[in-house]
């Protein structure tokens, strides 16, 4: 430390160089503090999911088998029961989900940043994109009764996969569109005079540089939205997900069940068995995340690599 | 002839095509352009036969809207919000500000390369090849990439790497690659915006070295800060000035590049050339 406090003299006569004291201990001990404390925030979250995840692998052991995956739930026998229908009634509401949901979302996204003027009523509408990201699910769940369950029912067919599907867009739709207007955003605007400037219209720069550049970006924010669609219960309840049903979802019309309420249903019996099967039930709803998400980063990675 | 003026006889000249006094003909005719940022006016009233074939160079302080006139030339300027521009600048028959002329085929024939290298996040030959494909070309795109990064002096750099991004290449390449890009549309005229303000001696040299080629099959307008550039480069030169603070930017001298920097008509064109400011 002996050189922290040394002077210099500037030479003839030159004002005098401002004096640099610092206690280097306090600053590299300061420094290993917040690298402690921010791996502990880290562990903290890590520590509580792995033990989140072995206890429900512990308690749902004893269902899970390949016949969990493939048989109908049994009130009768409740051993015997699976998530059958629950889990083609999940993929099916998240594959009809990320059909409704990514071309509205990146396509809304490419209309307020590459089209909106600045308006009054562009504003209105960003702040209210915004705004409904906070929105309590199960409210998206009241308005898709009313518009797609009742109004549409011509279209959807009621209570069908298909509205169910439509409520949990409306509910994602702000997250993705907020993410890719970040990563539209981040794009700098050369690229787009760039391509102006060859003589290209303004679709031709979207649909070769700016959507493809913003593409990982956009991924990051639709792998999260439909994280949360698939773990989702409370709007599907509204809009009449099965409890019970003795076929498998086979189209966008038909009845469904799903997995989050089918977990839901089990966990509020009290017979220990049913317990263990929620708990399988996570275990599933958990892999079907796991499956969907990769798919996601695969496909996020290849589109990095090209960028 | 001896009945008109000077003036209305250069017109005529120009829009004849008919050579002018030194054999160079009319690349760009631009009259009273002004432009403007929502409502203030950033450049007014600039009118000025480009020459044809020949490299026109822009110099002038900064802020005194010498990139926003460039800009307004490919018709780039309108497309930041709220911008626009008035006047009418003639590129060979059209009114490039005409209601019938399209901003999308102006630009293909009024090409530009920009102050920072912007290549696409995309591998070298796309990025020459994009602009020529989307504008329809059907000849042999192989060739046509080929010849482009020739012309801008970077075939031999990255002929055995053309399918790796452009963003590999060095900023000088980058920016070659730019011009490449450029050249790929065949454009008539080829703006530049300090195009080598952002580069090495090294690579400036070389895009100096590439602008004297090009000028053999295009018109070159280029704006710089750097003064021995435009006097080594260019043909004619025009002074951009703000005589008071909050004015708009105007065309204070322009000339052949030898008057300009040996003995130009305004005080404030010698001060600046001379470097006694700026």
């Amino acid at each position: 430390m002996a050189q922290s406090g040394t002077q210099v003299k500037q030479p003839e006569g030159g004002a005098e160089r401002p004096e640099f004291k610092a206690s280097m201990s306090t600053r590299y001990g300061l420094d290993r503090a917040f690298t402690v404390l921010v791996t502990v925030a880290a562990l903290v979250g890590i520590v509580v999911l792995v033990v989140l995840v072995v206890d429900v692998i512990r308690d749902g052991s004893t269902m899970l088998s390949p016949k969990f995956l493939t048989s109908f739930p049994s009130q009768i026998f409740p051993e015997n029961g699976g998530v059958y229908p629950a889990l083609i009634g999940s993929v099916w509401l998240l594959g009809l989900t990320a059909l409704i949901s990514v071309p509205l979302g990146l396509g809304a996204a490419v209309y307020l940043e590459e089209y909106a003027t600045d308006t009054r009523i562009n504003r209105m509408i960003e702040i209210n994109i915004s705004n409904l990201a906070g929105v309590p699910s199960v409210i998206y769940g009241l308005l898709g009764l009313g518009i797609f369950v009742q109004l549409l029912a011509p279209v959807t067919g009621g209570t069908s996969v298909l509205a169910g599907a439509l409520t949990l867009s409306l509910l994602i739709l702000p997250v993705i569109i907020v993410a890719t207007r970040e990563a539209l955003r981040a794009i700098p605007g050369s690229i787009r005079e760039g391509g102006f400037a060859l003589g290209a219209t303004r679709w031709e720069v979207i649909r070769s540089h700016l959507l493809p550049m913003a593409l990982p970006g956009a991924l990051t924010g639709i792998i999260l939205a439909l994280s949360r669609a698939i773990g989702e219960a409370a709007p599907l309840l509204v809009v009449g997900v099965s409890l019970y049903q003795t076929y498998a979802t086979t189209g966008p019309f038909d009845g469904y069940m799903a997995l989050p309420t089918q977990i839901y249903d089990w966990i509020s019996r009290p017979q220990q068995v049913f317990q263990d099967s929620a708990a399988a039930g996570i275990v599933v709803i958990m892999a079907v995340l796991l499956l969907a998400n990769s798919v996601a980063i695969v496909l996020r990675n290849r589109f990095e690599k090209r960028a | 002839m001896s009945e008109l003026s000077e003036e209305q006889h250069e017109v005529r000249q120009g829009s004849e095509g008919a050579p002018y006094d030194d054999g160079s003909t009319l690349g760009m005719k631009i009259e009273n352009l002004s432009a403007f940022y929502g409502s203030f006016k950033a450049v007014t009233d600039v009118s000025i036969d480009i020459r044809a074939n020949k490299v026109t160079a822009l110099i002038g302080p900064s802020g005194c809207g010498k990139s926003t006139f460039i800009r307004c030339l490919n018709r780039l300027h309108e497309m930041i919000p709220g911008a626009h521009a008035q006047g009418c600048v003639m590129l060979g028959e059209q009114d490039i500000y005409n209601k019938s002329a399209d901003p999308v085929v102006i630009r293909r024939r009024v090409g530009m390369v920009f102050q920072k290298p912007n290549p696409f996040s995309k591998s070298i030959y796309e990025n020459v090849a994009w602009g020529a494909r989307i504008n329809g070309y059907r000849g042999d795109m192989d060739e046509l990439v080929e010849r482009s990064l020739r012309q801008a002096a970077l075939w031999e750099e990255v002929k055995d790497r053309l399918k790796e991004s452009g963003y590999g290449l060095s900023g000088g390449q980058q920016q070659r690659l730019c011009i490449a890009r450029t050249l790929a549309v065949e454009p008539e005229v080829i703006l530049m915006d300090e195009p080598a303000s952002a580069l090495d001696p090294v690579s400036t040299q070389k895009i100096e070295d590439t602008m004297a080629e090009l000028k053999q099959s295009y018109t070159v307008v280029i704006v710089t800060h750097n003064m021995q550039q435009a006097a080594r480069i260019s043909d004619y030169t025009g002074f951009f000035y703000i005589e008071n603070m909050g004015d708009p930017g105007r065309l204070w001298e322009f000339d052949e590049t030898e008057k300009m920097f040996s003995n130009p008509d305004r005080k404030e064109t010698e001060d600046y050339v001379t470097g006694r400011f700026g």
